[in-house]
């Protein structure tokens, strides 16, 4: 029987949603497996709230005051003092930003392989993790050597509200992180134009990528969400080239939306992209690449150029309600 | 300043893939190669400080044969030397193989700083960087979406999650990933292009690297690739651009309901 080490990521004690899909994915692999599980939670005296009615073998508190606010060179020290102390099979963690920054490194040090961005897990006989590659246009199959994997796991991929209840036992683990000197000095975080669009709670969301090759056609665009009520939204690139500013940018860097309606045009739907917005009621996706991953999960599919569609749409929009 | 770049070439991200009859890889025949996004945002950003500071750009990548085309155009655009490391048994790394051959071809130069993009458009794993620093000894920043180098450290901006931010001051040397955005990567010019043909490519192989077997033997295996089956089912209408137009009208109204 091994041990799974799960690690909880939180900001002043509120778990990210992205934790709690990790540890979806860690139950049903200690159930599977006959593993224990442990969740890892640095800088916190109790456990969060969050993890207290979980199945859970036990919450490892790290309470070290020099995790209260994440410093990769501290968090990692830490990890490896943890790592070495528990002799984990893997660790589990969701593919955060933060987690971005101090995994690889992590596994480096401990020469150990990262199987980063996982959207699933196949077992038979030993582990096979699930990628995906090319923007999300093929899977790949992964297997790791024997020994520790460190895995993280792609937003959405397992979901938080089917986590199985019970009643974990808490224990506190210190690590001495004296020695650590920081070579990277951080600062407070901050956030900008905060406020200016919400589009977590627009309803209906026309949103645009880079097939509309220039900011002088956005007009384009504009008039077809003005007609339909719209917020206008856009994917990475759009933002990149200065075309809208960064609170239209939907995706993992951006904002996430649930709307009703979610009407992309000349979006190919990369990972970075489908995360922030695959949870919206109808997605429309309007691209001339037929093999773009938008159309993989669009429910209405139209391969054509949006510079033939979008101005016929508006038209017909605005016919049908009559505006 | 001395700035080394790591360069990758992927394939277009309008590309269309074949997987190849052993399930591994992706047909390679038909596929349009350019340099990875994320990279052309750190070779500018390391173009634009030794543009303000001085000093030497050098590119480096790791890749077949057709990956010289990424150092070309990198010196096209201004990049002063390039390393190339080539040798077949560079094919097929996982991150932490890679990791160990740029950290032997790297560790002798004394560079300021180690620019990388933030994740690969082809296999996106996003950890070359990170344990690249680790394997040199170097303090790391990832997420930069802005730079202002001081005295003996640079003064960062890092994206967070969800529209947050931070700014950090890391020691020099110190490698950074490089989001897309940062800046507004140029075009290679006539005179760059002339000038590149007089610029130096070293092509390196893993005996000139003093890498083993060992060194170089993935952790992490590919085991088969395959196209993701539909989590939905699309309807694709087809049509003139009016026929199209009429039927989506016609669904979101009374099929989804959303109009």
């Amino acid at each position: 029987m091994g041990k799974i080490l799960t690690f909880i990521q939180h900001q002043d004690g509120q778990v990210s949603r992205n934790s709690l899909e990790a540890l979806k994915a860690a139950q049903e692999l200690a159930t599977a497996l006959s593993h224990s599980l442990a969740g890892v939670v640095f800088g916190l005296e109790s456990p969060p709230e969050q993890l207290t009615g979980l199945k859970l073998d036990e919450v490892l508190l790290v309470p070290a005051s020099e995790l209260k606010e994440y410093t990769q060179e501290q968090y990692i020290a830490a990890m490896n003092a943890v790592i070495a102390a528990e002799s984990p099979e893997l660790l589990l963690a969701g593919h955060t930003y933060q987690a971005r920054d101090w995994l690889p490194r992590l596994a480096s040090r401990l020469e150990r392989p990262l199987v980063s961005d996982c959207v699933g897990y196949q077992l038979d006989g030993q582990i096979t993790w699930v990628r995906q590659i090319f923007q999300g246009k093929i899977n790949a199959d992964v297997q790791t050597t024997p020994g520790l994997a460190i895995v993280s796991f792609q937003s959405g991929a397992f979901r938080s509200d089917d986590l199985e209840p019970g009643s974990p036992t808490v224990r506190t683990l210190s690590v001495d992180l004296s020695g650590v000197t920081l070579h990277v000095r951080p600062g407070d975080r901050f956030q900008e134009g905060k406020g200016t669009v919400d589009l977590s709670h627009a309803e209906r969301i026309v949103s645009v990528g880079r097939g509309i090759g220039d900011a002088d056609n956005l007009h384009l665009v504009r008039d077809l969400a003005a007609a339909l009520d719209a917020e206008l939204g856009s994917s990475r690139p759009v933002v990149d080239y200065g075309w809208l500013d960064h609170d239209r940018q939907v995706g993992s860097s951006g904002q996430t939306v649930s709307a009703k309606l979610y009407l992309s045009v000349g979006i190919s739907g990369a990972i970075q992209h489908q995360v922030g917005m695959k949870n919206s009621g109808c997605i429309v996706a309007i691209n001339k690449d037929a093999n773009a991953p938008i159309f993989e999960i669009a429910d209405y599919g139209i391969v054509a150029d949006l510079f033939e569609i979008v101005p016929r749409l508006t038209a017909a929009i605005k016919e049908h309600r009559g505006t | 300043m001395n700035i080394c770049v790591l360069l990758k070439q992927v394939p277009d991200q309008g590309s269309v893939f074949t997987i190849d009859s052993d399930e591994t890889w992706v047909q390679e025949d038909n596929l349009v190669f350019t340099t990875n996004e994320s990279d052309n945002y750190a070779l500018e950003e390391a173009l634009l400080m030794k543009a303000s500071k001085g000093g030497e750009v050098v590119v480096c990548t790791l890749g077949p044969d057709r990956a010289s085309q990424t150092l070309k155009d990198a010196l096209a655009k201004g990049a002063d030397r390039a390393l190339f490391l080539r040798d077949d048994a560079f094919d097929r790394l996982d991150s932490l193989g890679a990791a160990r051959a740029f950290a032997a071809a790297l560790r002798d130069d004394s560079f300021d700083l180690i620019l990388c993009g933030l994740q690969a458009d082809d296999t996106g794993e996003g950890q070359l960087g990170p344990m690249l620093a680790e394997q040199l000894s170097l303090p790391h920043v990832t997420l930069v979406v802005q730079t202002e180098l001081l005295d003996g450290c640079i003064k960062i901006k890092q994206e967070l999650e969800g529209g947050w931010f931070r700014h950090l001051e890391a020691d020099l040397p110190a490698l950074l990933t490089i989001q897309s955005g940062i800046n507004k990567p140029r075009y290679a010019s006539l005179k760059g292009i002339m000038a590149m043909k007089r610029k130096e490519i070293k092509q390196v192989s893993a005996a000139d690297l003093s890498l083993t077997t060992g060194d170089l033997t993935p952790h992490q295996i590919l085991k088969r690739l395959y196209v993701p089956a539909k989590t939905k089912e699309t309807q694709f209408l087809e049509g003139s651009p009016d026929e199209v137009v009429a039927q989506l009208v016609e669904k979101l109204a009374n099929e989804a309901k959303v109009l």
